[in-house]
């Protein structure tokens, strides 16, 4: 295990596979259990620092945290002393002082956790950077896949829509890679970041030509709030070309699952009917995000320094 | 009768050729060689063992940000100008990016007396040719270029000056006083929320790029602009290897447009913001390893004439902070002459007589700067440095003249430690240690 999780580019494939192993180890003890709660972690401090709100992951964290019986603190930087002007750096040696053996950082700047894993010696956990990354997102994804498809090594797995402003595409295009699947990015070239020819991976603006045969279908939500200007003419159009519907749904292969990592625009980016269909494992991803993050903590700090 | 001042330097290398003595009195080389020792001002006079030193003209930098008036937490007129001699300085011409802004002949007059008074360097004021920056107006350039300061050079630079028909109007207007306006060339839709280059590394950190064409379009732009109205334009801080090819085609063609490259791009790469550390965030962004290549041989042919630095002091909190919030720059004046010795001397790009021309003679001439960038010859001002080719020094920001620490070159071993600094035949520094 690496010290911090930064980056899914961080975990090798053997580590990456033994949080997988790991997570579905606590799942089957969780499972078989009236109290859902493990007492591995019992007097060690996770604290939630949150920059940015994401009640879906924040509570996801915080219920990881507590089923393995660690202390958690939320610390929203709404009101606090952060909106007050201070520091990243103050912040760190706050936490520092107060003992946090675990951080689980989100934050609305690319880099901000990196930058934090500097100043603490506590573990930092990138809860999602800026564009950058949500490594724990991937490895939800990653491990949703494995349980349905049996295995993410050679699966044909299709990433669609907003690539450049999402966090969650860069982390699977580098895990799901690392696990060897062969991943083919679909978008608009507007949502598809310069460069990334350097990237493991395919790129088709096509997406019913990306879809023939694909094992996994995975969608991402548009970020009209990053959107300064036009990335696309109209929503109307985006939905036309990039929307996952019911005649695209035929497309993939039969035994192919249907994925987003929420919130997600029902109509725009996938049809309702797509969405609850067959095949479609999105309310199991949120399901599969405690035990993922159980495993990944644990994993974090058990480890021997 | 005796010199009020002379200073008799021994067996020193003129631009690294053959080794003379130079005698200086009253602020000007007032013999060289044989005659230096001979001369009967040479009894009586300081002497500073120049011994297998490189002696040039003194550094002129075109491009320095002193943050005096508004940030004198980051830097002063005086620390900026310490720093400035301590990396071989004798001039600097101080951009305008101060608050109030260097828009008025009330302000750059201001900028003036406190480069007097510190008496380290000449600093030379550099006026806004927008008011306030903005873009919008015109300043009063004619009253900045008549004032005391005799402002030349004149530039809204931290922005660009992106109206074509306002920088078509300050190309022809400072022509009345051959003045020159030195646009830092960004385009500003293009590099909207702009983090970093445009590229590979960009796209894997997860920043908003900063494309090369933004820079490139600008220049492509200006060049035109000031060919149609037969102006001087002076192109700030090229970055990409795209810029370099558009100055020389412009340059081919006869256009009156100069450009400059700083240290930091003659030597890092886009791949120094992988680990998220604010002192590599810098405006034009660090490029791609094409780019220096580029940047490094059109130096070499003269395509760009000079190295500026854009020391850009920053305050700790405006660094140590996350990426995207962190303000861009790096300090450079005591760097620059080491990286340059680094980037294009020690690879033979460029010998010592090309360096007294990219950092002395050139900007001078470019920025219209009297008694600065002359060659070492009797009767010229003893503006000089003395370097030491053979030695290294480890750059410690804590040890900086500059009151900011944002060096990205912190615990890096380099080559040529100046070791005297020379201002009108008065030392500033002396054994690498600034005087008095
Ligand atoms: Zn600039």
């Amino acid at each position: 295990m690496p010290r911090h999780l930064l980056s899914a580019g961080d975990l090798t494939r053997e580590s990456a596979l033994h949080i997988l192993d790991t997570t579905e180890r606590i799942g089957q003890a969780i499972a078989g259990r009236e109290v859902r709660k493990l007492p591995t972690l019992r007097g060690r401090t996770v604290v939630n620092l949150f920059y940015e709100d994401s009640t879906r992951t924040r509570l996801s964290f915080e219920a990881a945290a507590k089923r393995l019986s660690a202390d958690v603190i939320n610390f929203s930087a709404k009101g606090s002393s952060v909106s007050k002007g201070e520091s990243l750096k103050d912040t760190a040696w706050t936490l520092q002082a107060i003992g946090a053996d675990a951080i689980v950082c989100r934050h609305s700047s690319s880099g901000a956790p990196h930058q934090l894993s500097g100043w603490v010696d506590g573990h930092v956990i990138n809860a999602g950077d800026g564009t950058h990354e949500h490594p724990t997102q991937a490895l939800i994804d990653a491990f949703t896949v494995r349980k349905h498809l049996g295995d993410v090594e050679g699966k044909r797995i299709v990433i669609v829509g907003d690539v450049i402003h999402s966090r969650v595409a860069r982390s699977n295009v580098l895990l799901l890679s690392t696990l060897g699947a062969q991943v083919t990015l679909v978008a608009p070239p507007t949502l598809l970041p310069k460069g990334i020819e350097s990237w493991p991976v395919t790129v088709d603006y096509d997406f019913d030509r990306a879809l023939a045969g694909v094992d996994a279908v995975m969608m991402l939500r548009v970020q009209r709030e990053r959107m300064g200007d036009a990335f696309f003419p109209t929503t109307r159009e985006y939905s036309r070309q990039y929307g996952l519907d019911d005649r695209r749904r035929a497309l993939i292969a039969n035994h192919g699952i249907v994925m987003h990592p929420g919130p997600m625009v029902r109509g725009m980016e996938i049809s309702p009917s797509v969405a609850d269909g067959p095949g479609s494992v999105i309310v199991e991803q949120v399901a599969n995000g405690v035990i993922v993050r159980m495993a990944v903590l644990y994993l974090l700090l058990s480890a021997r320094t | 009768m005796s010199a009020d001042l002379a200073i008799l330097i021994t067996g020193a290398l003129p631009y690294g050729e053959e080794s003379q003595d130079l005698l200086l009195v009253d602020g000007i080389i007032a013999a060289m060689g044989q005659d230096a020792v001979t001369h009967p001002d040479a009894a009586g006079a300081q002497r500073v063992d120049g011994a297998g030193l490189i002696v040039l003209p003194g550094l002129v930098d075109l491009h320095t940000h002193l943050r005096e008036p508004g940030r004198e937490d980051a830097e002063t007129v005086e620390t900026g100008s310490a720093a400035a001699a301590l990396g071989g300085y004798t001039a600097i011409f101080a951009m305008p990016n101060t608050d109030p802004t260097a828009d008025t002949a009330g302000v750059v007059e201001q900028v003036l007396r406190l480069g007097q008074a510190a008496g380290l360097v000449d600093v030379q004021p550099i006026g806004a040719v927008t008011v306030g920056r903005k873009g919008e107006r015109l300043a009063e350039l004619a009253a900045m270029a008549h004032s005391a300061a005799q402002v030349r050079v004149f530039s809204d630079d931290g922005d660009c000056v992106s109206d074509p028909l306002l920088m078509r109007r300050s190309l022809e207007y400072v022509k009345a006083f051959d003045g020159v306006i030195a646009q830092h060339a960004q385009e500003p839709r293009l590099t909207v929320g702009s983090q970093m280059h445009e590229g590979a590394v960009s796209a894997t950190l997860g920043m908003t790029g900063w494309p090369a064409v933004a820079e490139e379009a600008i220049i492509a732009r200006d060049c035109l602009l000031a060919d149609h109205v037969d102006s001087r334009l002076h192109i700030c801080h090229l970055s990409t290897a795209g810029s370099v090819d558009i100055v020389a085609a412009a340059k081919a063609r006869g256009t009156k447009v100069t450009a400059e490259v700083t240290p930091h791009h003659l030597l890092l790469t886009d791949q120094a913001a992988v680990g998220y550390d604010p002192v590599f965030k810098v405006n034009p962004p660090l490029r791609t390893s094409p780019d220096i290549d580029a940047l490094r041989r059109g130096l070499a042919r003269g395509t760009i004439d000079i190295v500026a630095t854009d020391h850009a002091p920053h305050a700790i909190q405006d660094k140590e902070c996350e990426w995207d919030q962190a303000s861009p720059g790096m300090l450079g004046l005591q760097t620059a002459l080491s990286i340059v010795v680094l980037t294009m001397v020690e690879p033979g790009l460029l010998d010592w007589r090309g360096v007294a021309r990219v950092m002395s003679e050139a900007p001078a001439t470019i920025g219209v700067l009297a008694g600065h960038g002359r060659p070492i010859a009797v009767g010229e001002p003893a503006n000089l440095v003395l370097v030491d080719a053979k030695a290294h020094w480890t750059v410690r920001g804590s040890d900086l003249a500059s009151l900011s620490r944002n060096t990205p070159y912190e615990g890096m071993e380099l080559p040529a430690p100046v070791m005297a600094t020379f201002l009108r035949g008065r030392p500033t520094v002396l054994n690498g240690q600034l005087v008095g």
